[in-house]
């Protein structure tokens, strides 16, 4: 599957180099180039100097037919803004963001996106680990609804796009370059 | 009026120093503590110090009685966050975020932001009602020189709209051989109808641009 990785740091780097050792199609981006000294010498995937929150890079690294999206730079909106990029203006079909403000992760699994929150994820393992009670509160929660768009409008919940997006993930299109969009890039400049 | 004040920076110290003197009720939320107290010191004690992105301070701040939040911080991405955790989280009527790259206009707006501004944008419509934009661009010189790749974008005036490329009375020498529309290169047949937004790809000579310009972009109208 074909995996989009937003943020070179200790825990993008090391998903980065696991899905490419389990055969996926890694591409990873960053906003500093130093930051892929932190990919394993072995890494094939494609690692992309770029802002993650700037659609045209995005698009640029395959976002738009990525299987899996992952933000996981230092910053919670960054992170946010990425993921809401990847699923509402390109497509991505599984996305997840790092998001370590427990009510801010909370909002996004309303809005649609896979909220991972380290708060929760390292108070509880603390607790787990001097047995005491945990809280219960998940480190990673589920999309419990989805982006209503437009103006004025209530959260819908729909509990039918939290399962369904695994099962249409299709293998195929590996490796392909970007497609038709590619053929501008000359002018940018 | 309640209006909450996201960032500190130059246009929320303004921006709240405004609402203030025409008498309404301010907060303004700078995360920087030196900023926030030297504002304070200018302006009263409207200030909170902690960052607004973050759910909790929002809700300390009075969010959820706000009738507007202004999100006004240099970072897009924390101007989004504020208004879509006042919006969903928060109630708030009526959010303003200020938008630096204006491409980032269609997704906060599909994400429920009620009002962009966009500073970028309106200097940038400023420079372009003195500068005729509608120009054919050059994008390379093929050969010795005397032929030109050029990329002509077809907007509201083009004479071409709505003509099949057959029809359209394109000079000799030159040769138009593809559009990008929606992003996706195709080439271009005699029969193909042309649209606003198109950008076609041409090659031709130096000289027979001004023609070439009249059938694509228009008669030159002197900028005003």
């Amino acid at each position: 599957m074909k995996t989009v990785i937003v943020g070179c740091g200790r825990v993008g780097a090391v998903l980065a180099s696991s899905f490419d050792q389990a055969g996926h199609e890694v591409i990873i981006l960053d906003l500093t180039s130093r930051a892929f000294d932190r990919l394993p010498s072995t890494f094939k995937g494609t690692a992309l100097r770029g802002d993650g929150t700037d659609e045209d890079i995005l698009r640029r690294a395959g976002a738009e037919d990525a299987d899996v999206f992952i933000a996981m730079t230092e910053g919670d909106n960054r992170n946010v803004m990425a993921a809401q990029l990847a699923q509402e203006a390109l497509g991505a079909k599984r996305v997840i963001a790092k998001i370590n403000d427990p009510l801010r992760a909370d909002a996004y699994a309303d809005l649609g996106i896979a909220a991972l929150c380290r708060t929760n994820l390292m108070a509880d393992a603390v607790h787990a680990y001097l047995d005491m009670p945990v809280s219960g509160r998940k480190g990673i929660l589920e999309p419990t609804g989805s982006h209503p768009g437009g103006e004025h409008h209530e959260i819908v919940a729909s509990s039918t796009n939290t399962v369904s997006a695994g099962s249409n993930v299709a293998p195929g299109a590996s490796g392909a370059v970007p497609s038709g969009s590619q053929a501008v890039p000359a002018r940018e400049v | 009026m309640f209006v909450l004040v996201v960032g500190g920076g130059k246009v929320g110290y303004y921006l709240t120093k405004e609402l203030i003197e025409s008498g309404h009720e301010v907060v303004l939320m700078e995360k920087e503590l030196e900023r926030a107290r030297q504002i304070a010191d200018e302006i009263g004690s409207v200030v909170i110090a902690h960052d607004g992105c973050e759910g909790k301070y929002l809700g300390e701040a009075g969010c959820n009685r706000a009738d507007i939040v202004a999100a006004v911080t240099g970072d897009d991405e924390d101007n989004l966050v504020i208004c879509q955790m006042a919006k969903h989280h928060f109630d708030v009527p009526r959010t303003i975020a200020r938008v630096n790259n204006p491409k980032n206009e269609e997704l906060f707006k599909h994400l429920g932001v009620d009002e962009l501004i966009s500073p970028t944008r309106m200097i940038l419509g400023s420079i372009e009602q003195d500068i005729p934009v509608h120009e054919l661009l050059h994008l390379a010189a093929l050969g010795e020189g005397e032929l030109e790749l050029i990329e002509a974008h077809l907007q509201t005036g083009s004479p071409a709209i709505g003509k099949a490329t057959q029809d359209l009375d394109i000079p000799e020498g030159c040769s138009l051989f593809a559009v990008i529309r929606d992003g996706i290169a195709t080439p271009l047949r005699p029969e193909t109808i042309l649209r606003e937004g198109d950008k076609v790809i041409a090659i031709g000579r130096q000289e027979c641009q001004e023609l070439l310009h009249d059938q694509l972009i228009g008669e030159t109208v002197p900028a005003s």
